[in-house]
């Protein structure tokens, strides 16, 4: 059995290269592609910590799987809107640079 | 005790109407049909007293005794702590002799000033919705006026204390347009939380104490059960002040009580807001100036009648207040030219000897002086403003007179009335003032309360047969156009003035004291009201007096009264040339009459002048104007603002990535810190 310390070891190290994605990417669809890491590298920390407390705990047993449904279910909404976003970008700005757009601002 | 839930609705009926009437002119904006405001008022107070009849069915089925109380508690209202600091007030009513009296006083009174009200307000069009407004800020007044007399706790009692207060204050500046009769509302609003100040402290101080001897109660039944526990306790006070530094806290409790009676009944030195309070319509003078409203003080001081009888102290101040305000109100009331003005100083005087008789030990003669007094000077203020609408709002009785043969009902009950209230024999001031009368006689401090009150009787007579005098008998001395015009009031009004008249005059037999019973009828019971008190009432050792003693007193009470009678009548009807050249004698005392002994001048001076100027000056434009509003609010903005122009503001640079990048910091310190 792989012991919870890799799980959670791949969960982070795929969470940093998403931070690390958003941080210094500019691309958007990038940026988004990074976010979904993030995200999935949580799942994977919900499952591994689930299975890790399956067996001691019966009541809470699919909490984790229960958890990780629902972060599917908003990052998919998350990426619909997301790309939303990119493409009336692109129809303005003819870009999906992030540094294109900085209007907002004092 | 008996369960009934017949009590939350004698006092929801006019809550019921009165909310009708708030959401008709205040959320939906279009007064009702005058004929269903009628029904529905009416009806609502009616309904009441019809209730407090089938109330007083059940009551006297119960056998004699302390457990002759009937009860209902709705919910708990207030409650907090627990154990031996539990503080909880119930949402609870009773109904005992005492507020059973009380209710069939107000309920029957209040119903009948309310018709009487549709016959006073219907020609009044100063306003679209005044008609309906007036008629919920009375209802609103019945329920208040119930809900303080049917409380079964204290702290219930003090919610409908504040809530009459509120409706006295909205009637008396009922006609706001008028800046006066705004001015004169919020005299009374004031000068009676000066009362319920003390009031509120008294409260407090007895449930403290009670608590401290591990009785936290508030209901009347509790407090009472419990009230030997803390007869002992004492509160400390500087040494310096006399009988110090313990103080009885029963002594204290009571005075502060009995403040706060003073604010509400309308005693020295509080008793200022009264007379000013005639700025209202005068259905609102009889209902709450004369008739029930003004009489709380002398109920709250029956009701905990067991703490007053305990604190001799306390009750010795009760009755020299009583006393002296009944003295001093009625030589005021000798020089006052207004109808409305000298019925209530009249008020005063008699809510004065109620109390004389209250700190004397006589509860029960209080509270049957408070009921005769409540149908004859109701009945006096309601023809008083019949007088009024006949003479077009004439109120100075310089421009009245002749008047008996052009309103002969009205004169009539009129009539009736002073002679109640002087104490004419047979009537129902008669009986009632001589009861006070004899509890004077054992007056802490001598005889002197007892001359102090036979002189009042005798002023009464002086100022009442005066002011009849000068209304009805002589020649008219309106102006022409007015005196032409000068008419009968309808039956609307007519039918209430002879209901209160035929109680102004049989009312007293219901308390008949024990010697007239006696002595002309040769009943052995005849105090019907006082043995059915008595339960409820502290049991004070009252004067032991012959049949013949008090006799004598009564015949010099006549004596007095008679006197009096009769010099009024010299001076005004006989030698009107009279009170001119007595007045030029004792011009002194003549303006200082007039002037109401300059006490309202006095508290302008002393009082109301330095706290405005102390508000405006200090309060308002230091505190509020400068501090708050300078410094607080605009300088709060101002430093944000200053801070946020010329740094804070880069921070917001446009680009998403670099508040991610704030972001990851901030989750980085926290792990961090986390992890420390």
């Amino acid at each position: 059995m792989v012991p919870i310390s890799h799980v959670i070891g791949l969960s982070a190290l795929l969470f940093m290269i998403g931070v690390a994605g958003v941080a210094t990417r500019r691309n958007l669809i990038v940026v988004l592609m990074s976010i979904e890491l993030m995200l999935n590298a949580v799942n994977l920390a919900f499952l591994g910590f689930n299975r890790m407390w399956a067996d001691v705990d019966a009541v809470h047993r699919y909490d984790g799987q229960v958890f990780v449904l629902m972060v599917i279910t908003v990052a998919a909404a998350e990426v619909a809107v997301g790309l939303g976003i990119v493409i009336s970008m692109f129809r303005n700005r003819d870009s999906v640079n992030l540094e294109d757009v900085s209007l907002l601002k004092w | 005790m008996t369960e009934t839930q017949l009590l939350r609705w004698i006092v929801l009926l006019p809550l019921l109407a009165a909310v009708y009437h708030g959401v008709a002119i205040g959320v939906a904006r279009r007064a009702s049909d005058r004929r269903l405001v009628v029904a529905i008022s009416c009806g609502a107070v009616i309904g009441t007293f019809v209730l407090a009849c089938v109330a007083l069915g059940k009551l006297v089925q119960i056998p004699r005794g302390p457990t002759r109380v009937l009860v209902d508690d709705v919910y708990t209202w207030i409650g907090a702590g627990v154990s031996s600091t539990r503080f909880s007030a119930e949402l609870g009513f009773q109904v005992d002799p005492l507020s059973m009296t009380m209710l069939l006083i107000v309920s029957f009174v209040g119903s009948l000033i309310h018709v009487y009200s549709v016959g006073y307000m219907d020609d009044d069009h100063r306003e679209d919705k005044g008609f309906q407004r007036f008629f919920c800020y009375m209802n609103l007044f019945m329920f208040s006026m119930l809900v303080l007399i049917l409380a079964d706790n204290v702290v219930l009692m003090f919610l409908g204390w504040e809530g009459v207060g509120l409706c006295s204050y909205l009637l008396i500046g009922f006609w706001y347009a008028d800046r006066h009769n705004a001015y004169c509302g919020a005299k009374a609003f004031i000068v009676n939380r000066v009362g319920d100040f003390a009031f509120l402290i008294g409260i407090f101080l007895l449930f403290a104490t009670l608590a401290r001897a591990g009785t936290p109660v508030t209901a009347f039944r509790d407090i009472q059960a419990a009230f030997e526990g803390i007869r002992a306790a004492t509160v400390a006070v500087p040494a310096w002040l006399p009988w110090g530094p313990a103080w009885p806290v029963v002594e204290v409790v009571a005075l502060c009580f009995f403040i706060g009676a003073c604010g509400k009944s309308a005693q020295l030195p509080l008793y200022v807001w009264l007379p000013d309070a005639m700025a209202g319509p005068t259905p609102v003078s009889a209902l709450i100036h004369a008739a029930t409203m003004v009489t709380a003080g002398v109920y709250m001081v029956c009701r905990l009648s067991f703490l007053f009888a305990a604190a001799p102290a306390a009750s010795a101040v009760v009755a020299w207040t009583g006393g002296l305000t009944a003295v001093f109100a009625a030589t005021i009331a000798i020089a006052q030219t207004d109808i409305k003005k000298v019925l209530a100083y009249s008020t005063v005087s008699q809510l004065g000897l109620m109390f004389l008789a209250a700190g004397c030990g006589g509860y029960g003669a209080a509270i049957f002086h408070l009921g005769t007094h409540a149908f004859f000077k109701a009945l006096l203020f309601l023809a008083a403003g019949a007088v009024i609408l006949a003479m077009h709002h004439e109120q100075d009785v310089r421009r009245m007179g002749g008047l008996r043969r052009r309103i002969k009902s009205t004169h009539l009950v009129f009539l009736i009335g002073v002679l109640a209230i002087i104490g004419a024999p047979g009537l129902s001031g008669f009986f009632s003032k001589d009861e006070i009368l004899v509890w004077a006689t054992r007056a802490p401090g001598g005889p002197w309360l007892y001359w102090i009150a036979v002189g009042t009787a005798g002023l009464t007579a002086f100022y009442m047969v005066r002011l009849y005098c000068l209304t009805f008998l002589g020649e008219c001395r309106a102006p022409a156009s007015v005196k032409e015009q000068i008419h009968e009031v309808g039956p609307w009004m007519l039918v209430p003035l002879f209901a209160l008249a035929f109680f102004a005059v049989f009312s007293g037999y219901a308390g008949l004291p024990a010697v007239w019973g006696e002595e002309l009828f040769g009943m052995d019971d005849s105090d019907s009201l006082g043995r059915f008190l008595a339960p409820v009432l502290a049991k004070v050792q009252g004067p032991q007096l012959e049949h013949s003693d008090e006799m004598r007193m009564a015949g010099t009470a006549v004596l007095v009264a008679g006197a009096g009678t009769l010099l009024a009548w010299l001076c005004y009807v006989r030698r009107p040339e009279l009170p001119g050249r007595i007045a030029a004698a004792f011009a002194g005392a003549h303006r200082a009459l007039l002037n109401k002994y300059w006490i309202d001048e006095l508290y302008d001076a002393l009082l109301v002048r330095p706290l405005v100027a102390f508000s405006d000056r200090v309060l308002f434009r230091l505190v509020d104007a400068g501090l708050v509003d300078g410094v607080l609010v605009n300088g709060t903005a101002r430093s944000v603002r200053a801070l946020a122009s010329h740094g804070l503001k880069y921070a917001q640079s446009g680009l998403a990535q670099s508040y991610v990048f704030f972001m990851i910091a901030g989750a980085a310190a926290l792990v961090g810190w986390l992890l420390r």
